[in-house]
Formats: C-alpha cells, structure tokens, sequence
C-alpha cells in the first residue's frame, strides 16, 4: 500500500488544504457530517442555463482529508451536467468502498491524490465526506 | 476475576462482552425496578457506554438523569453533587478515570456520599483495571464494570461485578440457555447466581484469557504500573507545556497515564496520522465521550494513552515529534 503522505499526493492535499480554491461561507445549507470525528462539509452546486454546473463550492471544517477532497470536488464539478457529475461521484464512492480499483482515481485528476487513503478505513470517510454533501445537493 | 476485583463471592462475577455489555444490562436490569421520576446521576466526563444506556433506560421509563459537572482543570464539582443528591436518587455511576482527560475520580467519597443518601453506585472501571488496584469493598461499589481489553487481555468479555444480595432481587436480562432453572410452556424460573444474567453460550477461551491477564497484572504490582504511567504523562506533560500551540485537555491532580490534547491550526487526524509515520499510536476523535468534548468546546483531540510497555525514551521522542509538527504539517 502506498503511504497516503507520501510525495506528489501530499504536496496536491496539502497545496488544496492550505490554499483551497472553491471555499467560501455558505450560509442557510445543512451540512454532512461525519459522527465518528465530528468534522462537516457542505456543498453548494448552481446549474446554468445550458444544463451545466456553473458554480460549486463548499464550506465547513475539518482534517486535510476531508478538506482537500471537497476543493477537489468542487472543483471537477464544474462544466459538468448533473447527471455526469453524479457518475464522477458515484465512481468515486465506488473506489472508497472498494468496489472498484484504485486505480480508476488516475483518470480523474487530483482525486488521483487519494489513492493511498482509499485503501485507509480509518480515513476512507474523511474523503468521502463532501461527495455524499454533493449527492444530496444535486 | 472475583479475587481481582476483590469481590467476596465468586457468583458476585456476571461475564458479559465487556463494559459497554456490563452497563447494559444493570440498565435493564436494575432498570425494570425503578419507578417514573426516580433519578440517576452520571457524570459529564463519561465515555458513551456510560451514558447512552441510561438515556435508553430514561426514555423507556421516564427517569430522571442528572450530571455531575466537571471543573476546566477536569475534577469533578462535588459541591454540586451534593445538591444533586435528593431521596429520588437510585444510583450513582461514574468512571474511576476519564477515558479523556486522564482524571482519576475520588471514588471512595462519591461512594459514601451516594450510600448516605441511600442510593447505589456503578463504578466503571475500564479505564482503571490496568492500572489500579480494584477492591469493591473498600470503594464501597455496589456494583462495577470493566473490560478485559484494557487489561492486555482479549477483545469481547468483560464483566460485571454486582453485591450477592442486589444481584440476588434483580430480573435477568437476556433470555436464553443457561440462564433459566426450568422452562415450560407457560414460562421459566431463572436460574441462581451468576447464570440467571448469563444467557447463551458463554465466551470460555476468552474468559481464561482475561483470568491470565488479570493474573499477569497482578504480578507485575498494580500499584507501581499505575505510578509509572502516571509518571510517563506527567513527563509528557512537562514537555507540550513548553509547546504554546497545544491545549492539554485536563489539569486534574490526580491523573493516570492518559494524556489527550490539541494542536492550533492542525486536525487531530492529520497529526495522528503524521504520529503514525513514526512509528506512534495515538487516537484522533472525541474518544467516544461528545458531551465532554462539547463541554471542553472541541470537535476532537490527539490522546496519547500510555501502558506498562511504554518508556521514558518514547515519550521524549513523542514530544520531539510534536515539537516539529507543527512546522512539518
């Protein structure tokens, strides 16, 4: 198992945990939360005109883990329809759960960061956290 | 396990799957003998399996739960205590050491003040088997709980230790084999002491091995493991007060060898993990105890939770670690 610190997937979770791209305060939306360490997300994602996500972010506090997946999240959302956008989510819950490979995180792009943590039960639902928020929102 | 616990008869030992089991089952037990509006006092700084049963039991049959508060440094107010005491009170229970903020609890006073108000007293002695000598009767616990993983024994039993003649005018818990002296149709008469609240097959490989552990405990002198962890926080201690970024959760005099805190700026997972790295197991969360971490107003902490294989060495690599953690994370 890869070290889920180690080198190039440390440095993208650390870089979007310190200087995250999609947070901002979202006032008035439940959060998620994760009971077993309290930590919460909540997702904000707007669709436009043409049918695609024009905007989403997120807001709440918790571990590099669960912070960073959110940025990533928010981040790949958007241009997408809802529909492919629950795909993503989907296929990303699907390798959390060890239902597919880890290695289907390589095609989608910083969410590759999570490799090592997919195969972490302790941590699985830190990173899991903002995309069960996602799935509700949508 | 009754000698280890100092209990005066053998059939005073109900084996159960481990505290959580053990309060459970008082809960319903004693539970079916209380009366709407009696009261149960409990503590802020309990671990969850002290806590929810009661709530369960409360819902079930409207009593009344009260909290003894607990100071910032982590004691318990006793002053309040004493006017939470009325004659509605049925029982007391309480840890002897908070499973967080390491405070060991003047039990033996809680006791007695619980015993003059004619009510019982549940101690939860998890957290301190491993590192206390445990005499029911000098306590004065009418009844007390523990596990055996706590004690360098086996995951899955732990028991319930309860006085003969309490246990004796309790209904049984579960239902099942063993538990019963004779079943018909139209009902069955428990069986006597400790079967009636051992139903089913029981855990035997696991009860030898606690035995084995409770034996090893006992030789290794209780008394003095339970000095040396306590001298290992204390050390601990001494070195993250030189640390201004970190909270030490609890400043109780008297403390066992559990040391929870936090770090400003850095989750307590993403430090447990950096720990981990280095070879050191400490829990990240709420350590099942939310009112108290509401209480203390964090979300979670870092524990550092010292045993009889831990060493001086270790503990100053520890707070070495932390001293760079904060710059490297």
């Amino acid at each position: 198992m890869s070290d889920p610190f180690d080198s190039i997937y440390e440095e993208i979770i650390r870089d979007r945990y310190k200087k995250p791209r999609r947070r901002r305060v979202l006032d008035g939306l439940p959060f998620v939360e994760n009971p077993s360490c309290g930590d919460r997300v909540r997702v904000s994602i707007k669709v436009g005109d043409d049918g695609t996500i024009t905007d989403a972010a997120f807001d709440g506090n918790g571990c590099s883990i669960s912070m960073s997946s959110a940025d990533i999240l928010a981040t790949d959302l958007i241009g997408k329809t809802p529909e492919a956008a629950r795909a993503l989510i989907e296929r990303f819950l699907a390798v959390l759960r060890g239902e597919l490979d880890v290695d289907e995180l390589d095609e989608l792009g910083d969410a590759a960061a999570f490799k090592g943590i997919a195969r972490l039960p302790v941590r699985v639902k830190c990173a899991a956290l903002a995309w069960r928020a996602a799935l509700d929102a949508l | 396990m009754a000698g280890f616990v100092g209990a005066q008869f053998a059939e005073e030992i109900i084996f159960t799957r481990g505290t959580t089991e053990a309060i459970n089952l008082l809960a319903h037990s004693l539970g079916e003998t209380l009366q709407a509006g009696d009261e149960i006092i409990l503590t802020e700084m309990e671990h969850h399996a002290n806590i929810v049963p009661w709530q369960q039991l409360a819902a079930r049959r409207g009593i009344v739960l009260r909290y003894i508060p607990i100071s910032d440094d982590g004691e318990l107010d006793l002053d309040t205590y004493q006017r939470l005491l009325n004659p509605r009170t049925r029982l007391v229970s309480f840890t002897l050491s908070s499973n967080v903020l390491g405070s060991i609890t003047p039990a033996k006073k809680i006791a007695a003040m619980a015993h003059n108000q004619g009510a019982l007293v549940l101690m939860d002695a998890a957290q301190a088997a491993p590192r206390t000598v445990l005499d029911v009767q000098d306590l004065g616990a009418d009844f007390l709980a523990l596990s055996a993983h706590k004690m360098y024994g086996p995951f899955g039993i732990g028991l319930l230790y309860g006085r003969r003649e309490l246990l004796e005018g309790l209904p049984p818990f579960m239902g099942g084999g063993d538990m019963i002296g004779e079943v018909s149709l139209e009902g069955f008469t428990p069986n006597e002491l400790p079967y009636k609240f051992e139903a089913g097959t029981p855990p035997i490989a696991q009860a030898v091995a606690m035995a084995a552990a409770a034996d090893w405990l006992e030789s290794v002198n209780l008394e003095a493991l339970g000095k040396y962890e306590a001298a290992l926080a204390q050390r601990l201690l001494a070195a993250l007060d030189k640390i201004p970024e970190i909270r030490v959760l609890g400043r109780a005099k008297e403390r066992s060898g559990i040391v929870a805190f936090t770090l400003d700026g850095v989750h307590a997972h993403d430090l447990v993990a950096y720990l981990d790295r280095s070879g050191f197991a400490l829990r990240a969360g709420h350590h099942c105890a939310h009112p108290l971490a509401r209480r203390l107003g964090i979300i979670s902490s870092a524990r550092a939770s010292f045993g009889a294989y831990n060493t001086i060495e270790e503990v100053d690599q520890l707070a070495e670690l932390l001293l760079r953690a904060k710059d490297d994370l």
